[in-house]
């Protein structure tokens, strides 16, 4: 691998954030995805793992196929795809932070970027010497980001985080359900508490960087992930002080809509959504029914009615549903002014071709998986939208740069500091 | 053209204000994805202005809660929240001279950030591409439910189809019953947020070349791409399109589930092998692991769940949540209760951290409210400002800042344009 392998693609050429470098010290999900976020709009961020530490993601059970995962367990760690994912357009050096001189070239790595990212259990920053306080003296302005599950202190601060622990303690878990008479479902299936972490510590480092920029200054950020996740239900705090009682499990209901549910279609398992909100709106749902006689009736007349009697008028939209595909409901309902959308799994979504003008799943070649589709665009700028220009890197894939040019260790320190697995 | 960045001596009076002191947003929003982003914005310091409909406003204020339920403009619990650290003015953009009045707050502003329908955006030239020439600076954000293009951008949508698309409504739910939509607004939310972090980009690489751009954001798509990473190559590599599984985590390791205990709920997802031993110690049971059936906890989550699950519902049946939170803690196992809200606004954690802010509304009194997701230790904790009443802050905008007169102010308030 030479220096030149690590030159921006295209792509990157001119993207918003290509004057920033970020330390990316993530591991899972999201620490990582916030450097993530960051790289896709043009950061330079260069992920610091080892052997010794390596980033949880990579350590998951291959899921690429039995054939290339069995062949050569040395090359585990490089076939993880969810891992690919979350760490496209990112560096790679290993630094094995358990020894000292591994930490001296994670404090020149610091000294010479602009934002610093992790999500490391309370009190780890500290134990490695590499506090807010401390970074400073390696780089006055430097941004620090730490994403603490439930954050630095408080009584909490042990518990053992993952995702659906956060949305268990945040509320948002206890209105996942049908209706408050049945068991609770909670779960949402997705790393949620991860992402919306992930989401805020990007902003608030670039935020704290067009501070930097006009200010000189740079500083310590904490997003602990449980606030971030809280910090989004507020309607639901609201709630509980205007009325006296917490918000509890509704399904699909909605007090300003109905017919609002997903509905049953034709074939097994395949549901569409429809919200039908205003009188107007009711019309047009009624026209492209074609004006069935139960929609005359008085007790759906109004918005009042359809919801006092809302598990009936549930029901005879799913007479009607049933007869029809979500794609034929959506198309009809939509041209006449009717917001429906058919409940979409990954398969859907993935052939489906609004999505895929828009860029949501992308493309990109890795060494070892080959041709392999990623998750694309969150959010489209117009005159930079980014993209995936280099696939996730392997294990130190980029140690010769970063060691040798960016930090002018000549090849054979790189060489000595590998035979001792401080890069390791 | 004039950059509008503002410089180092501009920030003297703002020190102190959020790392956004002297970035001028106009929000032309309407219920939650839209106000959300603006009131992210406003809370790192941005200076938002929120722009309604004359008489009626935004429509989030006709949306509950409502205090004892009863509906009022003034004290819409999802518009409360929603708009919080922004001043407020309304304005008729759909007539002559308001349309001019917006003309000329999008001359001072960094930031237009709507969520309107495409056909009124398009119908008031008020797309991107009407808005390049004359703004060269501006940063035009948009937010929809499916995006500003692609076959359907045109489509009507709400918080319950932009679910629908993003596919987490699909996994979410039992398999014999119908998916269930993400709650409360989540995914308006989370594109407000993702939102404001791709305008912050727009403006640091306005920085670099002097121009805006346009930031498009799909609801669908925020949650359609940043929440799949598993389910993409689960669907690619295994062909697994999606599924329902109730109360448990698919695809995961057991025990990583919702179960009952003697008071509510708790949450255990204990992957790890070491947390599964400290678990099954607790429990009394470490002779589970000489149980091949019990040892592989894969199998025990993909393919007999129930009787697995049956296996640690007593334990946690004879015990409360309280009880099983200071077990866990003290057994570093991954467990802890399913806190509704009023159990998580008196959250020890949250407490101690003192995350919940009060804030005084005129109308709605005082209440509790979620408080900033991050601490910023250079740029001290922005002051909290009550979302603004309808039209609360005309005179203060119009007349103190866009220097309209009293005695214009008073006609076009009879006219109906503000």
């Amino acid at each position: 691998m030479t220096a030149r392998d690590w030159q921006r693609g295209p792509e990157q050429e001119g993207l918003p954030l290509s004057r920033y470098r970020v330390v990316d010290f993530g591991t899972a999900w999201a620490g990582p995805m916030a450097a993530q976020l960051l790289a896709d709009l043009g950061a330079e961020v260069i992920k610091v793992e080892s052997r010794e530490r390596m980033d949880g993601l990579r350590l998951g059970r291959p899921i690429v196929g039995d054939d290339i995962a069995g062949g050569d367990r040395g090359l585990w760690p490089e076939l993880q795809p969810v891992f690919h994912g979350i760490n496209r357009n990112k560096l790679s050096v290993t630094l094995n932070l358990k020894t000292d001189d591994g930490l001296s070239l994670a404090r020149e790595l610091l000294a010479r970027s602009d934002v610093a990212i992790n999500n490391y259990s309370p009190g780890v920053l500290g134990r490695l010497g590499l506090t807010y306080q401390e970074m400073r003296q390696l780089r006055p302005d430097i941004v620090l980001v730490s994403m603490p599950a439930l954050g630095e202190a408080g009584p909490l601060r042990d518990v053992l985080a993952y995702a659906p622990i956060i949305q268990a303690l945040s509320g948002l878990m206890s209105v996942v359900g049908y209706s408050e008479e049945e068991p609770l479902v909670g779960e949402l299936q997705a790393p949620w508490s991860d992402v919306v972490a992930a989401i805020h510590a990007a902003l608030a480092a670039v935020a704290a960087l067009r501070h930097r920029n006009l200010t000189g200054r740079g500083q310590f950020i904490e997003v602990a992930q449980l606030e971030a996740t809280t910090s989004m239900l507020g309607e639901a705090f609201l709630e509980y002080q205007m009325t006296g009682s917490a918000p509890l499990p509704r399904g699909n209901f909605d007090p300003a809509c109905a017919p609002h549910n997903n509905y049953p279609c034709a074939e097994p398992d395949r549901w569409v959504a429809i919200a039908v909100g205003s009188e107007e709106e009711w019309e047009a749902f009624c026209q492209a029914l074609e004006g069935p006689a139960w929609a005359r009736e008085g007790r759906f007349d109004t918005l009042a009615h359809r919801l006092e009697n809302v598990a009936e008028l549930d029901s005879l939209v799913s007479d009607w549903t049933r007869q029809r595909t979500a794609q034929d409901i959506t198309a009809l309902l939509q041209a006449h002014g009717v917001a429906a959308m058919p409940v979409m799994n990954i398969e859907d979504q993935f052939l489906d071709p609004h999505l895929q003008e828009r860029r949501a799943y992308l493309e990109v070649e890795h060494p070892h998986v080959g041709i392999e589709w990623l998750y694309g665009m969150p959010w489209l700028l117009g005159s930079t939208p980014g993209g995936i220009s280099r696939p996730a890197p392997l294990l130190g894939q980029h140690n010769d740069y970063i060691l040798g040019d960016l930090l002018g260790l000549p090849a054979g320190e790189i060489e000595r500091l590998q035979a001792e697995q401080v890069i390791y | 053209m004039v950059s509008k960045v503002p410089q180092p001596t501009d920030l003297n009076h703002a020190r102190g204000a959020g790392p956004l002191a002297g970035v001028r947003v106009i929000e032309w929003g309407s219920l939650v994805s839209a106000p959300f982003c603006g009131k992210v914005l406003g809370e790192l310091g941005a200076d938002v202005i929120k722009i309604e409909r004359p008489g009626l406003g935004d429509e989030g204020r006709t949306s509950g809660p409502f205090p004892g339920s009863v509906p009022h403009a003034e004290q819409s619990g999802l518009f409360l929240f929603a708009n919080l650290n922004k001043r407020g003015i309304t304005l008729d953009v759909e007539s002559v001279e308001g349309r001019r009045i917006l003309d000329q707050m999008l001359d001072s502003a960094d930031i237009f950030v709507e969520n309107q329908p495409l056909s009124l955006i398009e119908s008031m030239g008020l797309g991107y591409e009407s808005l390049r020439d004359p703004y060269p600076g501006l940063v035009v954000t948009s937010i929809s439910p499916y995006g500003r293009t692609g076959p359907y951008k045109g489509y009507k949508g709400s918080d319950l189809t932009a679910n629908a698309m993003s596919g987490l409504s699909f996994g979410t739910g039992h398999p014999h019953r119908e998916p269930l939509t993400t709650p409360l607004h989540q995914a308006s939310y989370l594109a407000g947020v993702g939102a404001a972090f791709a305008s912050i980009v727009a403006l640091l690489g306005r920085d670099l070349t002097g121009r805006g751009q346009s930031v498009d954001v799909a609801e669908a798509q925020v949650i359609g791409t940043l929440l799949t990473g598993y389910h993409l190559p689960t669907y690619i590599y295994r062909g697994v399109a999606g599924f329902r599984s109730g109360n448990r985590m698919r695809l995961g390791l057991f025990p990583n589930c919702v179960l009952p205990c003697r008071d509510g709920y708790i949450c255990i997802d204990a992957p790890q092998m070491e947390q599964y031993r400290r678990f099954l110690d607790l429990l009394g049971e470490q002779d589970w692991m000489e149980n091949p059936r019990y040892r592989d906890r894969r199998a025990m989550s993909d393919q007999y769940p129930e009787e697995a699950e049956a296996l640690i519902a007593p334990w946690f049946m004879e015990r409360t949540k309280q009880e099983i939170l200071e077990a866990c803690l003290a057994n570093r196992i991954p467990c802890v209760p399913v806190q509704t809200f009023d159990e998580a606004l008196e959250d020890p954690q949250l407490t101690h951290r003192q995350f919940f802010t009060d804030v005084e509304h005129a109308s709605a009194g005082r209440l509790r409210y979620p408080g900033l997701p991050y601490r910023f230790s250079g740029t001290g904790p922005r002051q909290v400002r009550a979302a603004p009443r309808l039209g609360q802050h005309n005179e203060e905008v119009l007349c103190g800042e866009l220097g309209i007169s009293a005695a214009d102010l008073d006609r076009m308030s009879r006219e109906g344009t503000i």
